[in-house]
């Protein structure tokens, strides 16, 4: 029986957990910028992207990660291309980021004061010198905060493409488990890993948000 | 390229998904009670003032937190599932699909209760204790109802992210709707239509249960 | 019952044009929101110089008829021309052209918190006249020098008093060179203490002869400054005369009544 130490099982959760760590940044960044594209979409009010938008992001806040990343490593396949669990979890949570991004930046923008956008009219300024003078500004201040607490969901998400085959740091505690047969010390690890990962970001989006709250009270 | 979708072999199938379904809503309903009464307990050690002999109380509460909300669900079920036996205590896939709910909405519902509990006016607790109340009276009859008011949008929305999330606990074979889908899928080999017809039914709960919960929150807090 | 006859007499000071066509002509004025009407039918006529203060309770539609003449409410019915050009919501080159010749100060002040207090100021003149920078900036200092604030031109808002929030905003509108000045509640929100400063910045513009339409609860000021007061009530101009004729000689039971409400 081959002996496993603490050292062997944290090296290998380590070596999977760059996975988790480069997911998590596609998913973000990528998420980001459709986030940003539907925003500004929204914000333009041309006929119907609203609704539709609105629509998209309802879709994506009201079910599961994992039925989406079902959806997408079979609904890709469908098309005969050939999907590889990296493909479709980094389409999947580009898109379950994207919903959410655009949701919370919607309600950044709509919590600048009416009189912030009617000063701007009345100065003559036209809707595109209102957005882009005054209110993202201010908009984008407020933003930071919970687009920085989000990043902690989307890495808790990658954990779910564990379920499509995907070898990140969860998929890796399970195939580390079956071959140690020490599931408690192993998902032990694999829960501190995470922990590392996200508590530090955690942190820093509330010390983000009282600075925000400190200088407006 | 246009691929034919084939519902009917999994509407075929309907029983499973509506026990799945079932399944979902009872997790989710036990998960809730049990973790909203845990929140609640874990707000009043960290809000209340209970002195410096509650100090380590409140750093476990702190602690405990800080720990579910920065890791994975999926990690919180497989730790309880596969991780306890370990230590001897074997648990039912459905005992540990309510646990690891339980624990995970008890973390995110001490926050949001915290923050509307902390959010009372000072006023209010000085006309409790003014009426010669307990603190844990104040708590309850006082304290509590308003903050809870307050902060039902955002434990309806955490109370829904908790119900999706426990699509997860079909991986350890708990019967709920995901495990319904997996189980049509590989049966009928319609992977795409059945996993359609599950998050549509997803979808359709999560609208149907924000509804009813809010409904829930206007009815029962207010007024009481 | 309101009359319909202006009895203008002799204006306060020389700045009124009389016999010019008006600076702002409102016709038959009507607007609802939704089915609730809030102005019903307004005549208006304002000559270029002319001091207006609009008075009335609240819900009387007072700051709402203000807030027409510059396009941030839309009327169903009626006709607003300012400077002989119709009012026309459809066009944004119509509208930014009106709100080059309207100015408008707020209640609130709305000054952007995320600019100082010079960039408040020289913000529209640079994106809408296309002013380049030194020129928009020693046009703001000209103008901060004129509020009694020419010390604060890189402060930020949160670092000023209410009042002297009130006077940015009133050279910020000034800026743009307009020919109106809307101003609507401007020291409501002021602590007493604050609102002689801005007060005395309205009149001195008033004696330079901008066209003001001020909505304002404060009746000594419109006493004094005004050539025109206008009693709203219900959504119509129930009275309307000289200040002296309004304040000494209310002619209605409702402007009676609302003047001595004020005494209580």
């Amino acid at each position: 029986m081959v002996e496993f130490s603490l050292w062997d099982i944290l090296r290998n959760l380590l070596m999977a957990a760059r996975w988790t760590v480069s997911l998590s940044l596609i998913a973000f960044i990528g998420g980001g910028l459709v986030g940003l594209l539907l925003l500004v979409l929204r914000l333009s009010r041309v006929r119907g992207t609203g609704r539709l938008i609105g629509a998209y992001v309802q879709v994506f806040q009201g079910t599961p990660l994992l039925m989406q990343l079902f959806l997408a490593y079979f609904g890709i396949a469908l098309f005969g291309i050939k999907t590889s669990p990296w493909t479709a979890a980094a389409v999947a949570l580009t898109l379950y980021t994207s919903a959410y991004l655009t949701e919370i930046w919607r309600g950044c923008v709509a919590s600048i004061p009416k009189g912030q956008w009617e000063a701007a009219q009345s100065l003559a300024l036209n809707f595109g010198e209102q957005l882009r003078h005054v209110v993202l500004p201010q908009a984008l201040r407020i933003a930071v905060p919970p687009t920085v607490g989000f990043l902690v969901q989307v890495i808790k998400g990658t954990a779910l493409a564990s379920v499509i085959g995907f070898v990140e740091l969860t998929k890796a505690g399970s195939m580390i488990s079956n071959a140690t047969y020490q599931p408690f010390l192993v998902y032990a690890c694999v829960a501190l890993l995470y922990f590392v990962l996200c508590f530090p970001v955690s942190l820093v989006a509330q010390s983000l948000e009282r600075k925000l709250h400190g200088n407006r009270s | 390229m246009l691929i034919a979708l084939d519902f009917s072999a999994v509407l075929s199938s309907w029983p499973l998904l509506v026990r799945g379904l079932a399944w979902t809503i009872g997790l989710t309903a036990v998960g809730t009670v049990l973790g909203l009464l845990l929140g609640t307990a874990c707000a009043w050690a960290r809000a209340r003032n209970l002195g410096p002999r509650a100090l380590p109380l409140r750093w476990a509460v702190a602690a405990y937190v800080e720990l579910v909300r920065n890791t994975p669900f999926i990690v919180q079920l497989f730790f309880l599932f596969f991780g306890l036996p370990a230590l001897g205590l074997k648990l039912s896939p459905e005992v540990a699909s309510v646990l690891a709910m339980v624990i995970n909405l008890g973390a995110y519902s001490a926050e949001i209760i915290r923050a509307g509990v902390e959010a009372t006016p000072r006023g209010q607790i000085e006309a409790a204790q003014s009426l010669a109340l307990t603190p844990g009276q104040t708590f309850r009859r006082v304290v509590l109802p308003p903050a809870l008011l307050k902060v039902w949008p955002a434990m309806v929305g955490q109370i829904i992210i908790v119900m999706l999330g426990s699509a997860v606990c079909g991986q350890i074979s708990t019967p709920e709707l995901s495990y319904a889908a997996n189980l049509i899928s590989s049966n009928t080999f319609r992977a795409f239509e059945a996993f359609i017809l599950a998050t549509l039914a997803y979808l359709a709960l999560s609208m149907l249960t924000r509804r009813l919960l809010i409904w829930v929150g206007v009815r029962f807090l207010v007024g009481r | 019952m309101a009359t319909a006859v202006d009895t203008t007499p002799a204006p306060a000071h020389d700045g009124i044009v009389v016999g010019a066509p008006p600076i702002v002509d409102i016709t038959a004025l009507r607007k609802s929101y939704g089915s609730n009407e809030v102005l019903k039918g307004i005549d208006l006529k304002v000559q270029k110089g002319e001091v207006v203060a609009i008075i009335g309770k609240s819900g009387s539609g007072k700051s709402t008829l203000l807030r027409c003449v510059n396009g941030l409410e839309v009327f169903q019915e009626g006709a607003l021309s300012v400077n002989g050009k119709k009012l026309m919501h459809d066009s944004p080159t119509a509208m930014r052209e009106l709100r080059q010749q309207v100015g408008m100060i707020f209640q609130g002040f709305n000054l952007f918190p995320h600019l100082s207090v010079g960039r408040n100021i020289m913000l529209a003149p640079t994106l809408v006249k296309s002013r380049d920078a030194a020129t928009a900036a020693a046009q703001a200092r000209k103008l901060l020098d004129r509020v009694g604030l020419a010390e604060k031109f890189d402060a930020m808002p949160d670092q000023l008093s209410g009042g002297q929030q009130q006077r940015v905003a009133i050279a910020r509108a000034l800026a743009m060179e307009p020919q109106v000045l809307l101003c609507d509640e401007i020291t409501s929100a002021l602590d007493p203490e604050l609102v002689g400063e801005v007060l005395r910045v309205v009149e001195s513009l008033a004696l330079e002869g901008m066209t003001l339409m001020m909505v304002t609860h404060e009746m000594a000021f419109a006493r004094k400054v005004s050539d025109r007061v206008i009693f709203m009530h219900q959504g119509r101009v129930h009275e309307t005369g000289t200040p002296a004729e309004l304040f000494g000689h209310p002619r209605t039971p409702e402007l009676r009544q609302f003047l001595s409400s004020l005494h209580d």
